[in-house]
């Protein structure tokens, strides 16, 4: 139950695939697809890099993974159940086993650091004194125990990362996207939050991180899903001292 | 409580500054508006009650006969032909100090009114549910005791009560179109609320916030600004009615005498502030519900 929530208690998904992408197309306006044809399949537990160029649609894909569109085309599939029909009132629902890291962090900017963390236990309807007990202690496993009444405008893009990042993992979700969640960090923060994210997926959740950090995809050898041209293309994990083969940015 | 921390940033909101002034407004002409219904209603159930199931039989005196001799046997033939008309309950004619007492808030009290040629009035108490033929009655009246006539309060009574229903109507009227407009400022504020964050509620909703929840910060907030406006709108209307109670009570006479209000007028009163900040939550309530069900 979510209210017993633990900072590393173990998530146990039923679902036989976390998220299903059958065909699926996206186009905003009448401009070209940016999306074309894109079929994938993540299982639970599993943990992937999401690669590609800048502008090959990784923040659209990841979009329609955290659900914020929906496709032009084609069906997605979340926890087993028709996103692309999937009604209003059940979006809450579906969204709060989702966890998500913006690249530009979406914070807000008139709540204190530990009122933001705390965000999605509060819609979620858990106790004030969960929230007084857990948000803290995950604040200070990311460095920022000191800066709990701090509001993220006096704070420095890394640590508002880490908010966006503590945000998207206090309630232990099902599934965890993030878009380029190392960018604004320095290296030993940068290790110390890919170990929290193996840490996460070591207990269960569902990870799929976009990034152009080539280092740390090499360092962490977990499979990429790789865009280029609107499709996407599963890739095995980079071996660590082989050359890329992909363009970067 | 109203004003316990929201995700929502209130604070810095432009959009809903007005709300107070409105809604203080709105509850000012509302509580008058309400007031004045409900002096009418009084007025006119007080009227009703004391002139229900009776009526006046008026006799004229005659200049040309020996005044006390002549009248009696007048008022007492009178009051024989209404005793045996049915439907006739009871006739009673008028003493002279009661008479008197009549017209004393006009005349004021002084011996001339004895010497005055006052017509004489029989205070006739009839049947409600089998009221005597009027028309037969004054016609039989007329012609028995010249310079008799029935005075059916009933007939003043239904042009007052026209009058009264039209301004009681008025005094709906401007609450309906008050509720209203106060309705329509806080959907638009709302709305206009709503566009302003729409960055902080996409957040809310990508963090698993149901529109309840949301729905239920706006709510919080126009009950917050409604409940100061409507205060503030009582506050002022309540030295105006208490004005307005003085002045009708140094008014003499039969119709404005008791305009006063009683607490339990108070109490329906008092509800107008607080109907206009609950109407605030709901009203914000339902367009944050409606508006945000057309997002995704």
């Amino acid at each position: 139950m979510r209210a017993e929530h633990t900072l590393f208690r173990r998530n146990t998904p039923t679902e036989s695939a976390i998220m299903r992408f059958d065909n699926v197309g996206l186009r905003y306006g009448q401009e070209s697809e940016i999306l074309r044809d894109i079929s994938l399949t993540l299982a639970p537990s599993s943990f992937h890099f999401l690669t590609g160029d800048s502008g090959a649609g990784k923040s659209s894909l990841l979009s329609l993974m955290y659900l914020a569109r929906r496709p032009t085309r084609g069906r997605i599939e979340m926890f087993g159940i028709d996103a692309t029909r999937m009604s209003h009132t059940m979006l809450p629902r579906i969204r709060r086993r989702i966890g998500v890291v913006f690249q530009d962090f979406r914070l807000l900017d008139h709540l204190t650091t530990l009122d933001n963390v705390a965000l999605p236990l509060r819609v979620a309807g858990i106790k004030e004194a969960e929230i007084a007990r857990h948000v803290p202690e995950l604040l200070n496993w990311v460095g920022l125990g000191s800066a709990l009444k701090i509001k993220p405008p006096f704070l420095s893009g890394g640590e508002k990362q880490r908010i966006a990042i503590a945000r998207a993992v206090i309630n232990r979700p099902d599934l965890l996207l993030a878009d380029e969640p190392t960018g604004n960090v320095d290296d030993r923060i940068a290790q110390r939050l890919m170990h929290l994210f193996i840490e996460l997926n070591r207990l269960g959740t569902t990870i799929v991180i976009a990034t152009h950090n080539e280092p740390l995809i090499r360092r962490f050898g977990f499979p990429r899903l790789h865009l280029q041209d609107g499709g996407l293309t599963v890739l095995g994990a980079m071996p660590p001292n082989e050359p890329s083969t992909e363009a970067n940015p | 409580m109203l004003r316990r921390r929201s995700d929502l940033p209130f604070d810095h909101d432009t959009t809903t500054a007005f709300l107070p002034a409105m809604i203080a407004m709105m509850v000012f002409l509302a509580t008058l508006a309400l007031s004045g219904a409900l002096v009418l209603d009084n007025l006119l159930s007080r009227w009703n009650r004391d002139i229900k199931g009776t009526l006046t039989v008026q006799i004229i005196p005659e200049d040309s006969d020996p005044r006390a001799k002549r009248a009696t046997q007048r008022i007492e033939k009178t009051i024989r032909i209404l005793e045996e008309t049915p439907g006739v309950i009871r006739a009673r004619a008028l003493l002279p100090q009661e008479l008197a007492a009549l017209i004393e808030p006009w005349l004021g009290s002084t011996d001339l009114i004895a010497d005055l040629p006052l017509p004489q009035l029989i205070d006739v108490t009839i049947s409600e549910t089998q009221p005597p033929n009027l028309t037969a009655l004054s016609a039989r009246l007329k012609k028995a005791v010249p310079g008799a006539s029935v005075d059916d309060h009933r007939i003043w009574l239904a042009r007052v009560i026209s009058l009264a229903d039209g301004l009681e109507m008025l005094a709906k009227a401007v609450m309906t179109l008050v509720t209203l407009a106060a309705a329509a400022a806080v959907i638009f504020a709302t709305r206009a609320g709503l566009a302003i964050h729409r960055q902080s509620i996409e957040i809310l909703h990508l963090v698993g916030a149901r529109d309840g929840y949301i729905g239920r910060q706006y709510a919080l907030r126009a009950l917050w600004l409604g409940g100061q406006g409507a205060i503030i709108g009582f506050g002022l209307a309540i030295p105006v009615l208490l004005g307005l109670g003085t002045m009708a009570k140094t008014l003499e006479g039969g119709l404005l005498a008791e305009i006063g209000f009683s607490s339990a007028h108070w109490m329906i009163l008092a509800t107008v502030p607080m109907t206009a900040a609950l109407l605030a939550m709901a009203a914000a309530f339902l367009t944050v519900l409606k508006t945000l069900s057309r997002m995704l």
